[in-house]
């Protein structure tokens, strides 16, 4: 397929990984702030090409993870309602609430069906003049566009059976907390390409100077990704703290205006809690006042609901890049897919499955998992 | 978060800029994808789709010197 | 690992879990084998059901016949390459092809919806004989039953087969060995992306069908030609990667495969990346995997690819000496991952 397989070209890798091995020369720590950036580099191997000295760490870029558990216990409550159409991507259907989780509601009746968009949904919305149908607006900024249209469209043709159930997050506010938290390692980043696609480069450039952090703007194929770190360890090397745009084909500084135009219509920054990290302020979108009508925690009645997260789940020291998964006590073991305590663990791009599905090797966990007691 | 994936467009329909939809191929896979976000988009360019929605045109230009940029700094490298 | 229950009142899986059935249950995965295994295999033990393969070899008065039962329950009903009559037959067929047996006789059972327009059920019926024709098989006997509207997904069928053995050697996993080769009769992933296609309404611009295909005459040739075949395995729910590590389970040994050598159609790749699936875990009715003695590769290979089914048939990996029965893949860049059993349904990714 073009545009991917030449980014998945194996001499291009390897060339990349030796000019990575040639221009390090000290240890560095470099987080991957997405979630699809976590799961290629797993996926096809990209850390087992690097030197040694330099580690990865992967960032909470995956919003299915982050998701607060009692979000889902409110998706959870409204999709068990007899007149609802529950409408959401596939990753959030098998994440645990504070009980059980999406599909579970499924087998026992629940009309939850699986949309490739949110446009898929005011498409059922407008099927279904008597049903109520809900979707599940979890994601980044690269969502928030589509969710956004999703709105605007079920406003324009008058559907007041369709709502959003909204649990957006926003990439920067997370980089910051990072950042800014006392135990921090991380010495450069790898920014999100698709979010940038959307929102642009420009917000990143106070952080870089801020927090003397170089940050690559990266796209999600191997070669980018190296190609990415190759010049994030080259302003690191050069102590440099720039913001660089590795993934130019699809990102411009300014992002894209009529996305960021759609989304500043329809949503508002506010604070938004972080499953296994909290509550960072002005670091999601929720819907603005005009758009209230949409809002399924308002129809529903769920907005007062709140949840304690699982003691043993330690997923916020993953996300946050304190921890990697199989240095977890409970990973591999207690914490599977099959029986996830956490998101990290049932999200395909959650740092825990990605290792638990690609590297059960390494941390000598013994992987037969049908046996299990 | 981000499993966007780019495709060739193929065909538009609808004049309204919210409601404009294109037929985008992914390696023959057909799918109507909205174009609201990229009003520049023509037929025959390529677009990058997530969530049924393109959200930039992809830049032929830069994806080519994204490629070419190996042989610069192996260059570079080799003389320094 | 537990010793093997005797006949207790108490649901051995872990129902705390998994108080109901899930539709992960039947996704080829994790899930559908724990089912298996601490449910059905426990309450039926005999060391027949221990061998784990697609059908049952038997001795019969000096016979050797292979037996095996499937069941259908596709949605569509209709799909580009088939229906899940070809299907049923086709299907029923390659997994006695899969004990290296001469499909001979099938059974069907139908379980049919209140409401299933006639027309439907006759296309269907239609499309089973010529299947049945085209692999030389012949429907011997059946059932019919009639459900209430909205208790069945318009028509059911559950099949048996029989086949006859006439080679003498044991095709199943306990014949695998470290240092084998793993062939593939061609591209993967075009019956579960028909089938996606169908639902999703995606559209193509030359159609995905589905490969659904009876592979029985395939395997033969192999089987004529003397080739020392270990281990035989059709790739259907779970894909490639399921079928990999149920062998690798069974045979407690490790796997190593190679992307580069895996074949996927560009059309199929371009449903797999906007979809959100992997290619390795999407369904296919028309492929096996044959696993052989290293030194055989090449002979059986040129055999394969005289035939229309085995035309892209291809050298993807090799058994290894490793006892921890894991398959592990060598990616397109270089690299190494581990290709793991999935743990329910394939859910299509968006992130």
């Amino acid at each position: 397929m073009k545009f991917i397989d030449e980014y998945r070209d194996a001499g291009a890798a390897r060339r990349y990984a030796e000019a990575i091995a040639r221009a390090t020369t000290r240890p560095w720590t470099i987080m991957e702030v997405c979630g699809g950036q976590t799961h290629a580099i797993v996926k096809f191997g990209v850390d087992a090409l690097l030197p040694p000295t330099l580690t990865l760490v992967h960032g909470p870029g995956c919003p299915v993870c982050v998701t607060p558990v009692e979000m889902l216990d409110k998706a959870i409550e409204i999709a068990s309602r007899p007149e609802v159409i529950f409408c959401s991507f596939g990753d959030m259907l098998r994440v645990p609430g504070s009980g059980r989780d999406l599909l579970a509601v499924k087998a026992t009746g629940g009309d939850v069906r699986i949309v490739y968009s949110p446009l898929d949904a005011v498409k059922i919305a407008r099927e279904h003049p008597d049903r109520q149908v809900v979707f599940f607006a979890v994601g980044f900024e690269t969502t928030a566009p589509a969710n956004a249209l999703a709105v605007v469209q079920a406003g324009r043709q008058g559907l007041a059976n369709f709502s959003v159930l909204v649990s957006h997050v926003l990439v920067p506010p997370a980089m910051e907390a990072i950042l800014a938290s006392p135990g921090n390692r991380v010495q450069g980043f790898l920014a999100a390409g698709h979010v940038c696609t959307v929102m642009g480069t420009a917000e990143y450039e106070p952080i870089a100077k801020k927090y003397r952090v170089p940050v690559v703007v990266t796209g999600f194929e191997p070669v980018d990704i190296l190609q990415g770190l190759y010049l994030c360890v080259r302003q690191l090397e050069e102590g440099r703290a720039e913001v660089e745009n590795q993934y130019a084909r699809s990102v411009r500084r300014e992002g894209n205006p009529a996305a960021v135009q759609l989304i500043r219509q329809v949503f508002r920054v506010r604070a938004r809690k972080w499953r296994g990290i909290g509550e960072i302020p002005q670091s999601g979108l929720g819907l603005a006042e005009e758009y209230a009508a949409f809002d399924a925690e308002a129809r529903f009645g769920v907005a007062d609901r709140t949840a304690a997260e699982s003691p043993d789940c330690r997923s916020g020291l993953v996300l946050q890049g304190v921890m990697k998964p199989p240095e977890c006590p409970a990973f591999g073991t207690r914490c599977t897919p099959e029986h996830p305590l956490g998101a990290t663990m049932v999200s395909s791009e959650g740092a825990c499955a990605a290792y638990y599905r690609y590297r059960r090797r390494e941390g000598a966990h013994e992987a037969v998992p049908a046996t299990e007691p | 978060m981000c499993l966007a994936v780019p495709g060739r467009l193929l065909s538009i329909a609808g004049d309204d800029p919210l409601a404009r939809t294109g037929k985008v191929s992914f390696g023959g896979i057909l799918k109507e994808v909205s174009l609201a976000c990229v009003p520049e988009a023509k037929v025959g360019d390529y677009v990058i789709v997530h969530a049924g929605l393109a959200i930039s045109v992809l830049d032929e230009e830069e994806a080519a010197r994204t490629l070419e940029y190996l042989q610069e700094i192996e260059e570079l490298g080799e003389s320094a | 690992m537990e010793s093997p229950p005797d006949f207790s009142l108490s649901c051995p899986i872990p129902i705390n879990d998994y108080p109901h059935v899930l539709l992960a249950h039947g996704g080829g995965g994790t899930l559908m084998h724990q089912l298996i295994e601490r449910m059905f295999v426990p309450a039926f033990r005999n060391p027949l059901l221990d061998a784990r393969h697609d059908g049952a070899v038997l001795a019969a008065d000096g016979a050797r016949l292979a037996f095996t039962t499937d069941a259908y329950v596709v949605r569509p009903l209709c799909f580009p390459g088939g229906d899940i009559g070809s299907l049923a037959v086709n299907g029923t067929v390659n997994d006695l092809a899969m004990c290296g047996a001469r499909p001979l006789y099938l059974s069907a059972a139908f379980i049919l919806e209140e409401g299933l327009p006639m027309q439907t059920l006759w296309r269907i019926v239609q499309s089973m004989r010529r299947a049945a024709d085209a692999a030389g098989v012949q429907l011997v006997t059946g059932d019919t039953k009639v459900v209430d509207r909205g208790k069945g997904d318009g028509i059911f069928i559950a099949t048996a087969g029989i086949g006859a053995i006439s080679h003498r050697l044991t095709i199943a996993p306990a014949s695998v060995r470290p240092g084998d080769a793993i062939l593939l009769n061609g591209d993967i992933g075009r019956h579960g992306i028909a089938i996606m296609a169908v639902r999703e309404g995606l559209e193509f611009e030359a159609a995905i069908e589905s490969d659904c295909a009876p592979l029985a005459d395939l395997v033969g040739g192999l089987l004529e030609a003397g080739i020392e075949v270990h281990c035989l395995r059709d790739l259907t729910r779970g894909g490639l990667a399921s079928a990999l590590n149920e062998i690798a389970e069974a045979a407690r040994l490790g796997i190593g495969i190679d992307e580069g050598s895996i074949p996927v159609r560009e059309d199929v790749q371009g449903a797999c990346e906007i979809l959100g699936f992997d290619p390795l875990y999407v369904a296919n009715e028309g492929r096996f995997v044959c696993i052989l003695p290293a030194s055989e590769a090449e002979r059986a290979l040129r055999i394969m690819r005289r035939h229309p089914l085995g035309v892209g048939a291809c050298l993807i990996g090799h058994v290894t000496q490793d006892t921890s029965p894991l398959v592990t893949m060598r990616s397109r860049i270089g690299a190494s991952r581990v290709v793991d059993m999935l743990s329910g349904e394939q859910l299509p990714r968006i992130c």
